[in-house]
């Protein structure tokens, strides 16, 4: 077998120094009953690079590349161009098989890019200080509101109607078990969010309120009186950012006063990857940085003076504080990561900003198109990459059908919201920089025909 | 305008090693300083062509950015210089024997990087209609019949992002499980003492009491106590098998019988499955619920500390439980991704969703795709060439360096030494900090918490006999040194990139992003 480079003459010379008969002696600890004589039955042997790479293209085959199609599709993930470089560079063996560096002596490369990836993402979000990542956007919501009840030391967390539905279910999931209230609520498919509405929610109870930004139909809206009812009612704000390219054009959360930022990397690096693995961004004020949770890599230097990095802050993790760890959190998303930081780096404060622009260019282009679609009312007034258009019929079975014809249309908000008949109008129409104006136009024909 | 306003400037080079000159750059010859972003990017720079014309933006409220960001950019070729910079200070398996254990750090297959990089896998949206997507719900459907016909076990949850996000998955279920029996006031955890920090964490995050199991002279799970501490205040039990020490716990089907008896559930923290696949099934052993690393049985990279991916198998008992979205195959071969809309029919006892969307994808192709390799008889191979790896490497060394179990019989995948018997004064940090020197990654340090200046080492499968000596070699040299009080081992590494690191200072005063010094300083 290709990858066990022991030659039966090695494994019968090391049995001899072991001083076991055979391999089987080494296992007599597993009870004799419950030990297999043999491969499992019914599953396939090995098999060569080949054969391997036929069966796993024959499945690639059978999924609709977003690449190969007018491609629309946003709600958390988002489909941008990552330079060749990137995907490059997180390939060399060092990045790519190195463990979370324990032995920071040998592993500077790791941590002085999750440095630097920590000042991009404080800078980028607005905030004092950002963690090494979290697994995603969704997780990285509820550890937030987690983070949020042990500074205050209150229960009550409000969910702007806005947020991702899917982040409102981790929270919910997670809510059941942390004792937290959540507040909840369904968006309207209107061009108001409902900023009025949470700061009116806020009393002495709440621990937070968790705001997207721009929100799931796409709205964006000024946080800062909604961070300073937070304040007057020494509650929190955090906000979450599904589309960090938006961070280019519109002002950041930190810079309207949200406490702790965080947000889904994947759309810088990271790629579509049907849901994963992606990069969850943290960041928030210096004076939280002890009850956030993940991990932390610090600046210090070496025995002779040189500067070096290392994790720090342990002792708010699992591995050290065991029952009374932060987070049970033990993995970061590295690899992803880099992969983000790279393609940041690349990018650079003009090149960031102008990816923003063109994502916004053509999204106003395309909401200019689809409006003059008969029967099409965009809904939003203001948008960054990614509005919501209501088809006034439901929207679900449309984008199956413009999937047959060969256009990714949107997200229905019937596929988030199942049941909920007030939004089954609803489709999410993101537009980044992979959209050509013959793609915008291949979208409104369609939608043209399918709803004449 | 630069970010850097104080012009980057390389540390001064140190005249040791006999008194080497001092270089003008601080590099030497390969070994390349490489100094932050920040230091050497500005504002301008991009290295990323976008096409021209305008981009007026109309539809952005009154919120449209005015202060600059701070993000350093660089032209595409320093940008390829700087992170192949980085990563030449990186140790990694690629470059030698890597064992850490309890993280099994085997060879990471590049087919399984290709494969995750097909366009129909990489490029494929988590929302696109599930018509569009059916490989790739294919992909996760037989990597499910894999991970659940090697475990013997009823169902999986594929969503958890991590190991730890798959304890909390396990568990999570036990909850549910429980409430649904009307037997919520089950709020005890039982954790042996050698788990896995994160074993307690994620027991406690679910609201359970952690109690304490404690170990056996010979490095198992005190059975007769844990035993003894079951009853109906006792939710689950938390076990590692092969356990931290690298035993196999030999009486986990009699502590699953007892607490199934006691009306209690069996969590198997899976992060060692790799010495046992294809060898045992946990569910033969009666195990309720255990999480798989595929970052470590199933090869997929760690990448410097993650991505991970930590699918869950389940028993009969737990599978109503698991969490959302899952895939199901109906009858006609089509494959349905059940959410919360058609969970209340096909699922109506989850306990709900861990994340956005339906887990790790890129890891599952690139797990599949190392599973297949492999086959069933190569994975068992897998771990009987582990196992006999581990084994070499305690019985070659158990001459030299303490080893606490090493008359517990057979290691598993990993081997674990102490530092009784090294110098006053000279402890396991001093022998791995000189393990760097050798050209090894050291081993894991300090860990299990049950050994004292515990050294557990996994080689795993992936390496040669050859390599096997060599790493004995240098481990028994470095041991002996430490027995003999060589105080060079107190200032290693000698030659790494950089010495011992300040970690109570980097504690004491965060530095967690970099700052532009003021002018004042830049101008000296």
């Amino acid at each position: 077998m290709r990858y066990l480079p022991l030659t039966s003459h090695d494994r019968e010379s090391m049995l001899a120094t072991i001083g076991a008969a055979k391999i089987d002696d080494l296992f007599v600890d597993v009870p004799e009953a419950a030990r297999l004589g043999g491969p499992i039955d019914g599953l396939p042997m090995h098999a060569s690079e080949l054969s391997v790479e036929r069966h796993m293209t024959k499945l690639a085959r059978q999924n609709l590349v977003a690449g190969e199609v007018p491609f629309f599709l946003g709600c958390g993930a988002y489909r941008h161009h990552v330079p060749a470089s990137v995907d490059h560079l997180i390939q060399r063996g060092e990045f790519l098989t190195a463990y979370t560096p324990y032995q920071p002596e040998i592993a500077q490369g790791t941590l002085q890019m999750l440095f630097e990836f920590q000042t991009q993402v404080a800078r980028l979000l607005g905030t004092d200080a950002a963690n090494a990542s979290m697994y995603d956007g969704s997780t990285a919501c509820w550890e937030a509101i987690g983070m949020a009840r042990r500074i205050t030391k209150r229960g009550k967390a409000i969910l702007s109607s806005g947020l991702h539905p899917h982040y409102v279910s981790v929270a919910k999931t997670m809510a059941k078990y942390t004792g937290d209230a959540l507040e909840t609520s369904l968006p309207t498919l209107s061009a108001e969010t409902d900023i009025e509405a949470l700061i009116a929610a806020i009393d002495g109870d709440t621990s937070c309120v968790v705001v997207q930004y721009p929100d799931i139909l796409g709205r964006i809206a000024d946080l800062t009186p909604l961070a300073d009812a937070c304040h007057a009612q020494k509650a929190l704000l955090i906000a979450v950012v599904t589309e960090p390219v938006a961070l280019g054009a519109i002002r950041s959360p930190g810079e309207m006063d949200a406490d702790i930022v965080v947000g889904e990397g994947q759309s810088l690096g990271v790629g579509l990857q049907f849901g994963g693995p992606y990069v969850g961004l943290m960041g928030c004020k210096d004076k939280y940085i002890r009850q956030m949770p993940g991990r932390f890599c610090g600046e210090t230097v070496d025995a002779d003076g040189k500067r070096g990095f290392v994790l720090t802050l342990s002792t708010r993790e699992q591995h050290i504080r065991r029952e009374k760890a932060t987070s049970n959190i033990c993995t970061n998303s590295g690899l992803c990561a880099l992969a983000f930081s790279i393609h940041m780096t690349l990018l650079g404060e003009a090149g960031l900003r102008r990816l923003s622009g063109i994502n916004h260019a053509q999204a106003c282009r395309a909401a200019e198109r689809l409006a003059k679609v008969p029967g099409v009312r965009v809904v939003n007034d203001t948008f960054f990459n990614e509005f919501t258009i209501d088809l006034r019929k439901e929207a679900r079975p449309i984008v199956r059908t413009l999937a047959d014809r060969g256009v990714l249309a949107g997200v229905s908000l019937g596929r988030l919201y199942p049941g909920e008949e007030s939004l089954a109008n609803g489709l999410v129409v993101a537009v980044t920089e992979t959209v050509t104006q013959e793609d915008i136009e291949a979208l409104a024909t369609a939608l043209e025909e399918v709803l004449a | 305008m630069t970010i850097n306003q104080s012009g980057w400037k390389p540390t001064s080079p140190t005249a040791k090693d006999g008194g080497a000159p001092a270089t003008f750059t601080g590099n030497r010859a390969l070994m390349l300083e490489e100094p932050l972003i920040f230091e050497i990017g500005d504002l301008h720079t991009t290295g990323v062509d976008f096409p021209d014309g305008d981009v007026a933006g109309s539809r952005l409220g009154d919120l449209t950015r005015k202060d600059p960001i701070g993000l350093a950019g660089l032209s595409e070729p320093e940008t390829v210089r700087h992170y192949t910079r980085l990563s030449r200070q990186n140790y990694a398996i690629d470059l030698g024997l890597f064992p850490l254990g309890s993280c099994t750090m085997k060879h990471n297959p590049r087919l399984n990087e290709r494969m995750a990089r097909l366009p129909g896998f990489a490029d494929i949206h988590p929302l696109q209609p599930v018509d569009t997507v059916q490989g790739a719900l294919g992909v996760i459907n037989e990597l499910a019949h894999w991970l659940i016909t090697l475990t013997g076990m009823h169902g999986v949850a594929m969503s958890p992002k991590a190991g730890a996000h798959g304890e909390l998955c396990g568990i999570l279920c036990i909850k549910a499980a429980l409430e649904k029996r009307g037997e919520g006031h089950r709020k005890v955890v039982l954790v042996p003492e050698s788990a896995h920090g994160t074993n307690p964490a994620t027991a406690a995050f679910a609201g359970f009491t952690v109690e304490d199991i404690p170990a056996t002279p010979d490095g198992r799970v005190d059975t007769v106590a844990l035993e003894a501490r079951l009853g109906p205040d006792v939710a689950a039990v938390m076990i590692t098998n092969p356990n931290t020490c690298g035993l196999f716990e030999r009486d986990l089907k009699r502590i699953s019988d007892a607490v199934h008896a006691a009306g209690g559930y069996v969590y198997c923290d899976g992060a060692n499955f790799n010495a046992i696949v294809g060898k045992v099934r946990p569910g033969d052993l009666g195990v309720d619920a255990m999480h798989i690393n595929l970052h470590k049985t199933f090869s997929t990279p760690h990448g410097g500390g993650g991505p991970g991916s930590g699918p869950v198998v389940l028993s009969e008992a737990l599978s109503p439980f698991g969490p959302l979205p899952f895939t199901a195959r109906h009858v006609n071969g089509h494959i349905q991704l059940v959410e919360e809309e058609t969970a209340g029919d096909d699922h109506p006892d989850t306990f709900g969703r861990m994340t956005a969307f339906q887990g790790q994808m890129g890891m599952f192709t690139r797990a599949l795709t190392y599973i297949l390799s492999h086959g069933a008889d190569g994975l068992r191979q897998v771990a009987e060439d582990a196992v006999l790896n581990a084994n070499y490497v305690l019985r070659s060394l158990e001459d030299t360096l303490d080893a606490p179990f090493a008359a517990s019989g057979p290691c598993m995948h990993e081997a674990i030494f102490s530092d009784a018997g090294l110098a006053e004064g000279f402890s396991t940090i001093d022998v791995a900090k000189a393990l760097i020197d050798e050209g090894f990654h050291p081993m894991t340090m300090y860990f299990p918490l049950v050994v004292h200046g515990a050294m557990l080492v996994e080689p795993t499968e992936t390496e040669s006999k050859a390599a096997l000596d060599q790493f004995i070699g240098a481990l028994r040299s470095v041991a002996e040194r430490a027995k003999a009080g060589d105080q060079s081992l107190k200032t290693a590494p000698h030659f790494a990139p950089r010495a011992r690191l300040d970690e109570t200072l980097a504690a004491r005063k965060p530095v967690l992003v970099w700052k532009e010094k003021p002018l004042a300083v830049a101008a000296e």
